[in-house]
């Protein structure tokens, strides 16, 4: 039976998945990107391969996609933005949006009823509302970035963060601990602005797929996205990982090869 | 690029243009010749008809973005209170003068930019152009004289031409002052003659893109619409449009598409990015996508001009250009020009300083793929200031774009 790998090398962090033809998962990873681009796709790889111990490692055809897309070896390379249509599209069967935070960019993708890309969009050249943003908040606070989520969680109010920059946010959370207010209340009013910023790019029609390291690691995202549209919308096992399932369901299909 | 292809036609517009700024050097230096600072859209044909040497500081802006030299003087500008978030061919040309820095000495071995003896100004294509030049207005002690254009026209009235020929004829006078003479009627209508021919030159070379492949790209008209900006109502710019058709023609007939293996046409909507215009072609060349057609390249076709009725076709031409129209005006636009070169979708260049000339602001792609099943995407950048822009996200925007439209293929 075949093995296929998608790798996805993000800004922040490199997610590969390695799927057999019946488009299960047999491994998967996520490790930190750092600098070197080549390194880390060749280290996920590798890493998925031994987690299935699966054999004939060289024949394995991989998919790659994320900001380094284009330096992972023996890749073919398609972009997010298809790739996470590919891989909503393998859990919903139906057309929606999907809605990825990511660690320096956002990207709403809408898909159609047969599981086309139909439209896109991408934040501009800011990182506000990503989760780049959410990492400076922490440093700003001096909070570890595993504690803001259940400080948040627990506060009873929150604050309004009304600026759509990040370096303005902190000069607004600057007047806020001025004011009194609590971390957990700014914190709370952060994870909302993360929110409002995906819907100032998109009105986010139909059914919803979240996915990204900030969904993945900070669930109250998802939560406030609930109470904001006033449905559910659906997450994915593993909602990091998205991207690179989608890669590794193209290198299965081998449906597009850019050459 | 593709300059190669278009070989002889490029050497012909490196010596044009040479010679167009030292004659502009040498009027300003002898005053030989008085000297005047003009919009892109014109009144030009005026300026001309009157023996005018005629200088385009947007030119001097474009110049100074295609030659990375723009980023470093925005912000000399910035810093005299002209913000950020403004015209960058502004900032870049403003902060150019107040750091005494041109890129036209390298690019044409003049001295500096030519010291104007009047300013005119036509606002229907920018609105900011006023406060541009009465910056110079200041500096110079010269005038600066504007025709002020209605705006955001749907159906183009009798009063609005009306309007503006007004204005241009009251413009006449008051350059009379100038140059001491009065506008000669004759020559007017030769320079707008020439100006027609000119600008109807241009469009067959643009056109040449509706073939499928295309020989010739948005970059390619990029390089090659110099003339027709600085230089219609005379001659030179016939001359030099008759050969560039030609050449263009031959090109076709030897079977040599713009882009190798051509299987995208795309349509560049706004502004170029003038510094990263080798970063687009060789994006685009890699996707085998061509850029077939621009607003900003067909915005120099002037259809409308007539010798035998200069002011008011002037005032038309003025008036009936793109972005001075209505949205419902611009949808249309937009559809037809998709049918017409047979374009898979449109990039929207949102410049960060120019509103004026950014289509994504009133909810255009949005309504072209609901109503018209359109396809686009929208590019973040600027004009000048690279600090708007991001290599790697328009990468992904352009590349995503493609694959968006091979998969849809495949369906």
């Amino acid at each position: 039976m075949g093995i296929f790998a998608g790798v996805d090398i993000g800004s922040s962090y490199t997610k590969a998945v390695l799927i057999n033809q019946a488009k299960k998962v047999l491994s998967s990873c996520v490790l930190n990107t750092g600098a070197d681009f080549e390194r880390v796709s060749k280290r996920a790889v590798s890493k998925v391969i031994s987690q299935a111990k699966v054999s004939a490692v060289s024949s394995i055809p991989i998919f790659s996609t994320g900001v380094g897309r284009n330096l992972c070896p023996k890749a073919n390379p398609m972009t997010e933005i298809s790739c996470l249509a590919r891989g909503s599209f393998h859990y919903l069967g139906r057309a929606h949006v999907v809605v990825d935070i990511g660690g320096q960019d956002n990207k709403v993708v809408a898909v159609g009823a047969a599981g086309s890309q139909v439209s896109f969009k991408m934040n501009r050249k800011c990182a506000a509302g990503t989760g780049a943003f959410l990492e400076e908040i922490a440093r700003r606070l001096d909070i570890p970035l595993k504690k803001m989520e259940s400080m948040a969680r627990h506060s009873p109010d929150k604050v309004d963060i009304g600026s759509y920059c990040t370096v303005f946010t902190c000069t607004e959370i600057v007047h806020h601990i001025r004011e009194g207010k609590k971390a957990p209340a700014i914190l709370r009013g952060c994870y909302e602005s993360v929110v409002k910023r995906i819907l100032e790019m998109d009105p986010l029609e139909g059914e919803i797929v979240l996915a990204g390291g900030v969904i993945a690691n900070h669930p109250i995202v998802t939560e406030i996205f609930q109470e904001k549209l006033g449905r559910s919308p659906f997450v994915p096992d593993g909602p990091q990982l998205l991207g690179a399932l989608g890669a590794a369901l193209m290198s299965l299909e081998n449906s597009y090869v850019r050459t | 690029m593709t300059q190669t292809r278009l070989a002889r036609s490029t050497q012909k517009l490196k010596t044009l243009m040479k010679d167009y700024y030292q004659e502009l050097d040498e009027a300003s230096r002898s005053h030989s010749r008085k000297v005047a600072w003009c919009t892109s859209a014109g009144p030009v044909e005026i300026l001309t008809a009157m023996g005018f040497a005629v200088y385009f500081p947007e030119n001097h802006g474009a110049l100074l973005g295609a030659r990375r030299l723009a980023t470093p003087l925005i912000g000399k500008a910035n810093a005299q209170g002209y913000s950020p978030d403004i015209c960058s061919y502004l900032t870049s040309d403003i902060g150019a003068y107040l750091g005494n820095e041109t890129a036209l000495g390298a690019a044409y071995g003049v001295r500096g930019i030519p010291k104007p003896d009047v300013l005119v100004y036509n606002t229907s294509q920018c609105r900011e152009v006023q406060d541009w030049f009465s910056f110079y207005a200041r500096e110079f002690k010269v005038p600066s004289l504007g025709v002020f254009s209605p705006w955001k026209i749907t159906e183009l009235s009798r009063a609005n031409i009306a309007d503006v020929a007004g204005q241009l004829k009251d413009l006449a006078v008051q350059l009379s002052r100038v140059s001491g003479s009065p506008l000669d009627p004759e020559r007017l209508k030769e320079t707008v003659r020439l100006s027609s021919q000119a600008s109807n030159l241009w469009k067959h070379f643009l056109e040449t893109a509706k073939r499928k492949p295309s020989p010739i790209t948005f970059f390619d008209a990029t390089i090659h619409m110099a003339p027709i900006v600085v230089m219609r109502g005379g001659q030179r710019a016939c001359d030099y449009y008759r050969d560039l058709v030609k050449e263009t023609e031959d090109l076709i007939v030897s079977g040599a598409p713009a882009v190798a293996g051509e299987r995208l046409r795309f349509y560049w909507e706004g502004m170029p990015n003038w510094g990263k215009l080798r970063f687009f072609s060789d994006l685009f060349e890699n996707l085998k996508a061509c850029v077939v057609a621009s607003t900003y390249c067909l915005s120099w076709v002037f259809e409308e001009l007539d010798c035998d009725n200069p002011f008011e076709s002037l005032a038309q031409a003025n008036l009936r250009v793109f972005i001075n129209r209505d949205e419902r005006y611009k949808e249309d636009y937009l559809a037809g020009i998709t049918r017409d070169y047979q374009i898979d979708a449109i990039l929207f260049h949102e410049a960060k300083t120019c509103p004026y000339n950014t289509n994504t602001r009133f909810g255009l792609p949005q309504r072209l793929q609901a109503e018209r099943s359109i396809a686009s995407a929208v590019l973040y950048g600027d004009l000048c200031d690279l600090r708007c822009f991001s290599e790697e996200q328009s990468r992904t925007v352009v590349e995503a774009l493609a694959e968006q439209i091979m998969a849809g293929r495949r369906v």
